[in-house]
């Protein structure tokens, strides 16, 4: 067991590899009440084309087939696993990402027994045809949930306008048809593939005892028996660099249109510092332009085109990566060309200087700390940091580095006609 | 255990509340500003807060006001408002680092304080209005966060069944206000509502973070100054249900949304709160809850089907997503879950998981800042002073008996359902 000391930030963490593979990180926080503890596969909505353990060919899966399976494997033999946590005192959840999923609990008694369930729960899976049939249903609903949601439908909505291939442009939950192709044995295939225990990573945070908790975790992976590792073979088909759709409308029951401008971005095979420092890079660019302390944020604001629900994003994995902007707007066409406008008026230098830069780093790294005091943002996005090669206490130390050189590269780099979209949603 | 209690000191005109902790990595300052839910101000209540967020005398635009949090290592700064039982709230919120894990040592807690008076006493006006520009800003933004209730479906059934069962009670208020009244309101009007609202509300500041009290108390004395009051208070309406109310609306949504009311006769406060919500938690409360079993994992109808407590107004409102075709069928077993827990048809293994993830979600709510502020803030909406301890100790001792008792006060009130059209 390794410890690894953050000493401005007063926070220390435990790592070891198991010999199986299985990473685990323990972050004790003193004077909370709650552990939390998330076990997550490098394993998402994307994974759709892939070497089945055990076989030679790639195969295809169905879309949707990875949140089916974090659905399923809550049922077991005797019952439901969320059953057995609040038995003991826990709350227990699930999520399907693009890229991974995590299965958590939170407890205030008991840990050490949620942990095992945790664990024991994620590595024993239990698939039988009439669950999946019942199942079928359940997501049929969530499905039909999101769709009735025009804010996700603006969202995937502008995912979809900018990859021509990329399976990120299928919606996680996938549709009732092709969900309705999922079946037992495809679901074993997918668990063998995902679930090895060297794809996967135990992250626990909370007031608890570091070496005790490894040392449990050590001898209960050690009673069990896994294949060796294996290099898991996933296949993207090539994506162009440009938009699939410049732009699209959909017309849903609403009072109030939205729109969603998307950056399709380039440069996507960066991991570790790299694709850590861009990351923060763009959120520092589109802060200074568009941040409620920007004077071109008070302009939009002031003249009618945005609200309170405007918001800006950004986020890049190994394959995909996208800006996204937008809100509801009661002028969209008008929105929508103001947007392109700032973006490109970036590149010449307007709306951003060095100073601004200075204030909003300042403002991220405060963020950051607030961040700290969530026992789930730290699990969370310590998992997806680890998984792409990047450490989530480096973003202090990299924002630090960060220089207006580098912001005016990645603005130079990012906004390019070829790489824009736009969404909306109207009334009917 | 950490169960943080907070120390009230009453100055004149408002109560600070401090909790010292070391567990957070900021300072959390909460002001609460409560008054009576009612139809003529609720809309001016709602809009009065994202005035004073706007801008002041000091920081005269957004951009300055935003630049100058952003230099205070990116405090979090924003407004809420809600109701709770039938007051409504307003909460201005700021987070802000804890000087001790940053570089550079600015006295950032004090002059999170000086900014929080400076956003309450000295707002950007001319004369005896408000500034004419962020009024009209702010105006629209409202109307729009108005009008998008009805575009998020989910919460606009909720909405609709909280008007359709509560019409003649001002719970049926809704906490945003509503069009018309907004187009009433003016520049001039809000801020003659504003000086009301500085004399008349019940006002209470919460500290939360690793903090010195004394200091605290002088910085407080030192930048608000408020005259005494008596504020208003009101018991909420408990009305009799004489027939049950069904009302189906047909929109153009693609799932059906069901949304059922219930009275439950018992508040917070009430002797038996606590065994209400035990109650609550076998009823719909929990993933592992009847409703949860029955309506999602037996049937299949949904994917979610659960149920919640208005603690202040002695609601419990169940919802649910499902085809439209459906509607009787998943009535159906939600009567008969609710049939269940009045013969008593729960189990001791039932009981005592409730009781154990209640007091996990008791303890976890108390780990954020925010959240020990909302539990702390129960006994002032309510009047009564109930710590977490007794809290955790009451639900503990809840008897199977108790709880059935419970579910005898409890009556349908409204059944609510919002049909697709494409059936």
């Amino acid at each position: 067991m390794e410890k690894i000391t953050f000493e401005q930030l007063q926070e220390e963490i435990f790592h070891e590899k198991m010999t199986n593979g299985l990473e685990v990180y323990i972050l004790p926080k003193k004077g909370f009440n709650k552990s939390f503890a998330t076990f997550t596969t490098k394993y998402g909505s994307i994974d759709n084309h892939f070497v089945p353990l055990g076989k030679k060919d790639y195969a295809k899966v169905p879309d949707g087939i990875a949140h089916f399976l974090e659905h399923k494997l809550f049922e077991k033999e005797d019952g439901d696993v969320f059953q057995q946590f609040s038995k003991q005192g826990a709350s227990a959840n699930a999520f399907t990402s693009f890229t991974r999923t995590a299965y958590l609990f939170s407890s205030t008694a008991d840990f050490d027994l949620n942990l095992k369930t945790l664990v024991d729960f994620v590595q024993d899976p239990y698939f039988s045809e009439k669950t999946v049939e019942k199942e079928k249903g359940i997501i049929g609903q969530e499905i039909k949930m999101y769709d009735d949601n025009p804010d996700w439908r603006l969202y995937f909505g502008t995912i979809e306008n900018m990859y021509h291939n990329h399976p990120v442009k299928i919606d996680i939950a996938g549709t009732v048809e092709s969900i309705a192709e999922i079946t037992k044995d495809l679901l074993y295939e997918c668990y063998e593939t995902f679930y090895h225990p060297s794809n996967m990573l135990l992250f626990i945070v909370g007031p608890v005892e570091p070496g005790e908790i490894m040392e449990k975790i050590r001898s209960n992976q050690e009673g069990k028996e896994f294949q060796s590792p294996q290099e898991i073979k996933r296949q993207f088909e090539t994506e162009p660099s440009d938009v699939a759709v410049k732009d699209r409308t959909l017309h849903m029951s609403v009072q109030t249109p939205k729109i969603m401008l998307g950056i399709k971005s380039a440069d996507l095979n960066l991991s570790g510092q790299e694709l850590l420092k861009k990351e923060l890079t763009v959120s520092i660019l589109l802060e200074m332009l568009l941040g409620k302390s920007s004077p071109i944020h008070e302009d939009l604001y002031t003249s009618g085109l945005i609200d309170q629900t405007f918001s800006y994003d950004f986020t890049q994995e190994n394959g995909f990566g996208f800006a996204l902007i937008g809100g509801d707007t009661a002028h969209p066409e008008e929105l929508t060309a103001k947007l392109k406008q700032i973006l490109f008026e970036a590149k010449t230098g307007k709306g951003i200087s060095e100073e601004s830069m200075k204030r909003v780093i300042k403002k991220r790294i405060g963020l950051f700390l607030r961040s700290l005091n969530s026992p789930e943002y730290i699990a969370n996005q310590f998992t997806r940091y680890a998984f792409n090669d990047m450490n989530l206490f480096d973003v202090v130390p990299v924002l630090e580095q960060i220089e207006f050189n580098d912001v005016l590269a990645t603005t130079e780099r990012l906004i390019d006609e070829k790489f824009i979209t736009v969404c909306q949603v109207l009334p009917k | 255990m950490g169960i943080s209690l907070d120390t009230i000191k009453k100055n004149p005109g408002y109560s600070v509340h401090i909790v010292k902790t070391a567990q957070y990595k900021t300072n959390t300052l909460v002001l609460k500003m409560k008054a009576p839910l009612k139809h003529e101000t609720a809309t001016y209540r709602s809009l009065l807060p994202y005035i004073l967020q706007s801008n002041t005398a000091t920081y005269k635009t957004t951009p300055a006001l935003r630049s100058y949090l952003d230099e205070l290592y990116g405090a979090s700064f924003y407004v809420d408002v809600a109701k709770k039982g039938e007051y409504q709230i307003i909460s201005f919120v700021l987070e802000i680092a804890n000087e001790k894990f940053l570089h550079d040592s600015e006295p950032l807690l004090e002059k999170g304080i000086a900014f929080l008076a400076d956003v309450l006493f000295n707002p950007k006006k001319d004369g005896e209005s408000f500034d004419i520009g962020t009024f009209n800003n702010e105006k629209r933004s409202l109307q729009q966060r108005i009008q998008s209730i009805y575009d998020d479906k989910m919460r606009y059934a909720t909405t609709r069944l909280v008007e359709v069962m509560c019409e003649e009670e001002p719970y049926g208020i809704d906490a945003l206000g509503d069009i018309e009244s907004l187009d009433s309101i003016t520049a001039e009007s809000l801020y003659s509502y504003y000086k009301q609202v500085l004399v008349e509300d019940e006002m209470d500041v919460y500290v939360i973070g690793d903090i010195n009290e004394i200091d605290v108390q002088k910085l407080f004395n030192q930048h608000f100054k408020l005259p005494n009051r008596e504020p208003e208070r009101m018991k909420s309406v408990q009305k009799k249900v004489n027939t049950v109310k069904e009302k189906i609306e047909e929109m153009d949504v693609k799932q059906g949304k069901l949304n059922i009311g219930y009275r439950t006769n018992i508040v917070y406060g009430d002797p038996d709160y606590y065994a209400l919500q035990v109650f609550n938690g076998i009823f719909g409360g929990f993933s592992h809850s009847k409703l949860f079993i029955n309506v999602r994992e037996k049937a299949s109808l949904a994917y979610y089907a659960a149920s919640r407590l208005e603690s202040h107004k002695g609601l419990l409102m169940v919802m649910s997503g499902i085809e439209s075709a459906n509607y009787d069928q998943a009535v159906t077993i939600i009567h008969e879950q609710m049939k269940e827990m009045k013969q008593g048809n729960f189990s001791d293994e039932e009981l005592s998981q409730t009781k154990a993830v209640i007091k996990n979600q008791l303890l976890e709510t108390v780990d954020s800042a925010r959240g020990l502020v909302e539990i702390l803030y129960h006994n002032i909406v309510s009047g009564y002073a109930i710590s977490l301890e007794e809290w955790l100790k009451k639900t503990e001792s809840i008897t199977k008996e108790e709880i059935v008792d419970v579910a005898q006060k409890v009556e349908l009130d409204t059944i609510y359902f919002m049909k697709g059209t494409e059936v």
